[in-house]
Order: C-alpha cells, then sequence, then structure tokens
C-alpha cells in the first residue's frame, strides 16, 4: 500500500491562496486506508483551510468529492464536470493521483495536499512502516522475506555491516536490524545456506535511480 | 446548532458578549454530573448548551471543527476518568483526538485553549461545575470566536 501523510493546514492554505474556488478530491484506495485522504480526512481539511482562509480574509470556496481511485482515467473522468466549475484541484491522492489529474485537466492547476511516504503496511492501529522501494528487481527469495534493500539502512546486499547494536540498526534505535531478521528468518526456515552465497553487485538502472520507469506488457496490451 | 449561533448573535450586538460554549457530555459520566449538579441545584453559567453523547470517543473531529466553524466561543469535552470508560479506551481517543485538534485550531486561528478536554466521574457534579466555569472565564478573556468577525455564517 501506498503510505501518505497530511499536509499541515498552514501549507494547504499556502498552497491555494491564489484562488477563491476550490476543488478537494479524495482518493478511495491507498490514502483512505492509511487515513491520509479519504473522504473524512478531506472533509477535516476542508473545514480547517476554509475557516484559517476566512481568518485571514480571503474566504474560499471548497467543493469535496472523492473518488475511487485517482490513478486511473477510468475514474477520473468523471471529476470533469466538477473541475469545470473550479479554478484549481487540491488532490488528496498519492503523487501519482496528483499527477494523473494534473495530466487529464492539462489547463487546470493541480496541487499535492498530502506527503506521499513510502511503500509500506500496517504494523498497529495508526503505525506504517516501509517495507519496499520498488527496486524493480525483487530479491525477496534470497533474503527470507525481508528487504535488505529498503529495510538495512545501507541497502547491503552482503551484511550485516559492522554497526548494529543489540539487534537494532546504528542509523536509528527505534529500527530493528534487517540483517539480524535476515538470520532469524533464514534460521528458522532452515535456509541458512543461502547467507554463504555472496551477492553480486544488484542491477540498480531497473530501480528509480535511472529515471523515471515504464512498464509495458504486451501480452496484456490491446 | 445554527440556531443557537444565530440566537446568540442579536444580544451580542445589544448587551455585553457572553460566550456560546458546547459541551460535549460522555452520557456515562460528565452527563450524569451535569444532570446531578441540576439535582442539588448547583448553579454554572447558562452560556453552555450540553450535548449529550454516548462515549467521548464516539465525537468526530468533524464534529468540533463544524461547530468552531458556525461560530462557537469554545468547546469542552467531558469524559470519563482515565481507566474509568464505559467502553474502556473511548476517552483516551478522544483524548489524543482534541491534542491533534488544538494543535489544528492553533494552525487555523482559532487559538487551541478554545478547545478543552476534561475527566470526571458521574458522581462528580461540583467537578463538572468548576470545570465549566473554567472554560467560560478561559473564552471570555480570549473573547468571541474570530470567525464571526470574519463573517462566519
Amino acid at each position: 500500500m501506498i503510505v501518505a501523510s497530511p499536509k499541515p493546514v498552514t501549507e494547504l492554505k499556502q498552497l491555494i491562496d491564489r484562488h477563491k474556488k476550490v476543488l478537494f478530491v479524495g482518493c478511495g484506495t491507498c490514502v483512505t486506508v492509511c487515513l491520509a485522504g479519504g473522504e473524512r480526512e478531506v472533509g477535516i481539511a476542508a473545514y480547517a483551510t476554509r475557516m484559517a482562509r476566512k481568518l485571514a480574509g480571503q474566504p474560499v470556496e471548497l467543493e469535496q468529492v472523492t473518488i475511487e481511485r485517482q490513478c486511473e482515467n477510468e475514474f477520473i473522468k468523471d471529476l470533469a464536470a466538477a473541475v469545470e466549475r473550479n479554478e484549481a484541484v487540491v488532490s488528496f491522492g498519492c503523487g501519482a493521483g496528483v499527477q494523473a489529474i494534473a495530466e487529464r485537466f492539462p489547463t487546470k492547476p493541480v496541487y499535492a495536499g498530502l506527503n506521499t511516504n513510502f511503500l509500506g503496511i500496517l504494523e498497529e492501529q495508526a503505525v506504517w512502516t516501509e517495507k519496499c522501494m520498488a527496486c524493480g528487481d525483487c530479491m525477496l527469495a534470497e533474503f527470507g522475506g525481508i528487504c535488505p534493500v529498503t529495510r538495512c539502512a545501507k541497502h547491503m546486499l552482503n551484511g550485516p555491516c559492522g554497526g548494529s547494536t543489540a539487534e537494532r540498526c546504528e542509523v536509528a534505535e527505534d529500527r530493528p536490524c534487517a540483517w539480524q531478521l535476515i538470520y532469524k528468518r533464514l534460521s528458522a526456515i532452515g535456509q541458512l545456506d543461502r547467507l554463504e552465497k555472496i551477492q553480486p553487485p544488484k542491477n540498480w538502472s531497473l530501480a528509480w535511480f535511472g529515471g523515471a520507469r515504464k512498464l509495458v506488457r504486451n501480452e496484456h496490451r490491446v | 446548532m445554527t440556531a443557537l449561533v444565530t440566537e446568540t448573535k442579536k444580544p451580542m450586538a445589544m448587551a455585553k458578549w457572553q460566550p456560546e460554549i458546547l459541551a460535549f457530555c460522555c452520557n456515562y459520566c460528565a452527563y450524569a454530573a451535569a444532570d446531578l449538579a441540576g439535582s442539588r441545584r448547583m448553579q454554572y453559567p447558562a452560556n453552555v448548551r450540553v450535548v449529550h453523547v454516548p462515549c467521548t470517543g464516539k465525537i468526530e473531529m468533524e464534529h468540533i471543527l463544524s461547530a468552531f466553524e458556525k461560530g462557537i466561543d469554545g468547546v469542552l469535552i467531558a469524559g470519563c476518568l482515565e481507566g474509568g470508560c464505559h467502553f474502556l479506551e473511548g476517552n483516551l481517543r478522544a483524548k489524543k483526538r482534541s491534542e491533534y485538534l488544538r494543535d489544528m485550531l492553533d494552525q487555523i486561528g482559532v487559538g487551541r485553549d478554545r478547545l478543552r478536554m476534561v475527566n470526571l466521574s458521574a458522581a462528580m457534579a461540583p467537578t463538572f461545575v468548576e470545570r465549566v466555569k473554567e472554560i467560560v472565564e478561559t473564552v471570555e478573556s480570549l473573547g468571541p470566536n474570530p470567525l464571526r468577525k470574519s463573517g462566519a455564517p
């Protein structure tokens, strides 16, 4: 799931300070689940922004709508009339959602209402952790299902480093050492022999470091 | 709520301003304490309008923001003593939400002190009266909700 978090009210207010009629668009998928950009969160942001603008002597008219998925044109097209009625759009989707809306409505200003944080999971109520960096060349099978690319601060493929203390990462005390977790997991599943293999350098061109990626799967194209 | 706020606009212009406070009272403690205060003929400021809720955990952030947008001067959330919630942790959730909202009210410009959460039990009628007096005093010193002056509905 894509995990995002709300921007402060002061920033939201500043984002749309040149507009008087704005559409707030929520997304019903990942950001609803992570309590950042669903229908309710959009409602709260709208209350707060409206009040802040009124107090600044620049009242703003806000319209709110939440669509099922902001990253798909099929759902975005339903926004056309609402976008037309407003001067600008604040998208409460992830970065992909914001850009998808901006591409669909090229003459309308589209702003991001959230900060997109990472690909992660819910650990406990209101606590999310990053699990995947979308490197494009998954090596989880080699590491017992624990990703050192994401969870080791040094992205080490032949770990651990010398810095982990009491099973904790030296970079952040509240973070477990990924390599300790890999060792425990491989022990538990009887595959410690995997650690004898020296991992060759990874092909990082498939990851983001090679620039924005594009995926084409011809078998599904129409 | 709209009616309440509109109603108070007239006396505001004519007489000394009186703050309007909304008190969200939990059924299992503050509401009963308010009731007890009434039975015991205890006096407390008439500026407070009680909203009966099943638990403070049921109060959504939107309810409070909506009240402030409509021009209410202060909001009191009165829940059970910590550890004494009928639903185990509703009051603890309300505490976290009210802290978040207090920060947000600062960012908005309304000010955090207009929202306060207190904890009491059903038998604590004098405490209820005291807390009500305290928030009325606080809000009186802060003055009217600035959104009223800014042409709030």
